[in-house]
């Protein structure tokens, strides 16, 4: 049994918006572990970096805050951790990948600085040696001439380049967890596959563990251990990687992977769909909150919250009637 | 197959100039798409697949005449539209249509969808005001919008309903040929089949034809008869769907399918993902533009650029590569040079 690096425990995030208070992360579960992937998948709206940024407390301020639950990081509850010990964490013992390389990098300020900050921040080093890290840790995320390419502005860079450096900046002080948001949305399929075959290099040699959050399910299917599926603020199912995909139990998993259109599939022909749309936060359906869109819906999903049911091991899924699907046809 | 095309693209070139300097001098050139040829027939959905900055997007709206191309002919049922003046193309503006991708930016926030609707009829002098409405009610109906959609404004509805606005405009005229630009990229996945979906019944029922262009090679098979793939403003691949899917040519359209990602758990697999970036079409390699990044590049390549060539099997529908080599999908990269240069 591995050493779980991260628990999340009924994790509840809200906002203070116009419209009221709205439960954006509402009791959700899941642990990491050491030198895994975890995959947090999803559409647009349904909690899934909500749940990253309140892990490491970075909730837009005043309006986002935490209601209830525990999230353990190496033994401490990082929700009632002081102030002053959570900034020796972040960026320490916890790097964070963002989606959008060139807001996460500061323009006017040159690459070797903005990665030395954090090795100085948090290593009793002197500037030279902080150099030198950096040079070292540009060199392992595969930028050519790292000696050269430190004294660029992140302008300078292309797209590919700029989120290596960002991984490099994350991976810096050797952190046991990196959390990684949507790292290659914003990339091209050629320069996303140079990403993530680095990142599970990385993972490999320095063996932190990792939490992916993205909307694509082939990714997922490609970096991860373990998968948690979240619609509307709710964890609907989860499991190994394995479990997932082939035995997806979650009618909403389910329709999600039935509607990527896929290279064998032959031309033309129609692609299922979930119909209607993800309800908005202030107009959650009580019980089941996919039941307007579920091919299986019963009376009894309006009335109470599916629990988490076990399919077998740690495949755990939030449905009343996930049994009565027909088997998936094997592909 | 001795069809008239409805549209025949000849030798297209759309040529930027780079300024720099104080004086604003034109000091290079951008080929964001140097001579491309192609057609499409009527009722046929042609996909356009290539990286940001290959001149896909370029391609589409030099087309539509949204920029002036450089050099080249546009023929859309016999007439070329390169040669034409604006007011000229008033005419065909109405068979020709384009749908964005980003339907937030491309709809006007502050009319209502109604109007929004009823906009291309006015410009185009169709019926009367309530033949007009008329004609809006049954496109909300064609793309699955609810009446009462006509009375509300572009922000109360999301992404996929946005984009099927969006489509209800570019239908609206019974155009015959619709440029797709990303239309589904913006969306996500649940959204993305049922825009997709519309979109293949739509070209069914109105014997429309696509120009369907986006990055994702998965979504343009899926709804392409032709695939032709663009990298740094040229065509390096073009050929029948399956064709292009099943036996891909190029090494280029090799690296791109063998990069995405497949929705199957394999995680320890061995990628071999195509090394560097996609190089600045202002000052594209010599030789073939993609022997920077080519793993089988050999030193004709650096110097020779190649012709697109047809290399389907004799009696076989067309299928055009642009390589020296014949390189199947599982061949052995070359071994690199000796005296390693530096990777630029």
């Amino acid at each position: 049994m591995a050493k779980n690096i991260l628990e999340v425990r009924n994790l509840k995030t809200a906002f203070d918006t116009d419209a009221g208070q709205l439960t954006a992360v509402d009791g959700v579960n899941f642990t990491v572990e050491q030198g895994k992937t975890l995959g947090i998948v999803g559409e647009s709206g349904c909690g899934k970096s909500v749940t990253a940024l309140s892990i490491v407390q970075l909730l837009p301020q005043p309006m986002g805050k935490i209601l209830d639950g525990e999230v353990l990081f190496e033994g401490q509850d990082l929700v009632r951790i002081e102030h002053a010990a959570l900034r020796k964490i972040r960026g320490n013992r916890i790097g964070f990948i963002f989606q959008e390389p060139m807001t996460a990098l500061n323009p006017v300020h040159r690459i070797g600085k903005q990665l030395s900050e954090g090795l100085l921040l948090h290593n009793n080093i002197s500037k030279k040696e902080a150099h030198e890290r950096s040079v070292d840790i540009l060199r392992k995320v595969g930028i050519p001439s790292p000696e050269i390419r430190i004294g660029d502005y992140p302008h300078q860079l292309s797209g590919g380049m700029r989120q290596r450096v960002v991984i490099a900046m994350a991976l810096a002080c050797n952190p046991s967890l990196v959390i990684a948001d949507e790292p290659t949305t914003a990339l091209d399929v050629t320069i996303q596959a140079q990403i993530l075959e680095l990142m599970n290099q990385l993972q490999k040699e320095m063996g932190m563990s990792i939490i992916l959050i993205t909307h694509d399910l082939g990714v997922v299917a490609e970096t991860c251990d373990d998968v948690v599926v979240m619609y509307a603020g709710k964890v609907v199912e989860k499991g190994s990687a394995q479990d997932i995909f082939n035995h997806p139990s979650h009618p909403y998993t389910r329709g999600l992977l039935e509607s990527i259109p896929r290279l064998d599939y032959p031309r033309k022909t129609q692609l299922k769909t979930i119909p209607g749309m993800v309800p908005g936060l202030d107009s959650l359906p009580s019980g089941c909150r996919f039941q307007n869109r579920c091919p299986l819906k019963q009376p009894q999903c309006a009335q109470a919250a599916p629990p988490m049911e076990t399919v077998s091991g740690d495949h755990a899924v939030s449905c009343f009637y996930w049994r009565d699907q027909a088997p998936l046809p094997s592909s | 197959m001795t069809q008239q095309p409805l549209l025949a693209v000849r030798h297209l070139k759309m040529h930027f100039p780079v300024k720099d300097g104080v004086f604003m001098k034109t000091s290079a050139t951008c080929k964001a798409v140097d001579d491309v040829s192609f057609d499409i027939q009527p009722g046929e959905c042609l996909g356009l697949v290539g990286e940001s900055g290959c001149g896909k997007s370029t391609l589409g709206k030099t087309i539509i005449r949204l920029l002036d191309p450089t050099h080249g002919e546009i023929r859309f049922a016999g007439e070329d539209l390169a040669a034409l003046r604006q007011r000229q193309l008033k005419p065909y503006r109405r068979d020709l249509q384009m749908i964005f991708q980003d339907p937030v930016e491309s709809l006007n926030s502050r009319h209502t969808v109604g109007n929004l609707l009823e906009e291309p009829f006015i410009i185009h002098r169709q019926g009367d005001r309530a033949q007009r409405r008329q004609k809006v009610s049954e496109l909300l109906d064609k793309v699955g919008l609810p009446q009462n959609a006509m009375e509300r404004f572009p922000f109360e509805f999301s992404g996929g309903q946005r984009q099927r606005i969006g489509i209800a405009r570019a239908i609206a005229l019974n155009p015959k040929l619709i440029i797709c630009d990303e239309p589904v990229s913006a969306l996500d996945v649940s959204i993305q089949s049922q825009v997709l979906n519309l979109m293949l019944d739509l070209q069914k029922e109105l014997h429309l034809s696509y120009l369907f262009i986006a990055h994702d090679l998965a979504v343009v098979k899926h709804v392409s008869d032709r695939i032709a793939i663009m990298y740094l403003g040229k065509f390096v691949e073009f050929g029948q769907a399956d064709d292009i899917y099943r036996h891909p040519k190029h090494p280029y359209t090799q690296a791109l399918i063998a990069s995405i990602p497949i929705p199957k758990p394999r995680k320890n697999i061995q990628r071999m993902p195509l090394k560097g970036d996609l190089p600045s079409p202002i000052h594209p390699p010599t030789g073939c533009p993609f022997h920077t990044r080519c793993p089988h590049v050999q030193a004709r390549c650096k110097t020779e650029a190649p012709q697109l060539v047809n290399k389907a099997a004799p009696g076989q529908p067309q299928h055009l590569v642009a390589c020296h080599f014949d390189i199947e999908p599982g061949d052995e990269p070359t071994p690199p040079p000796k005296h390693a240069t530096r990777a630029a």
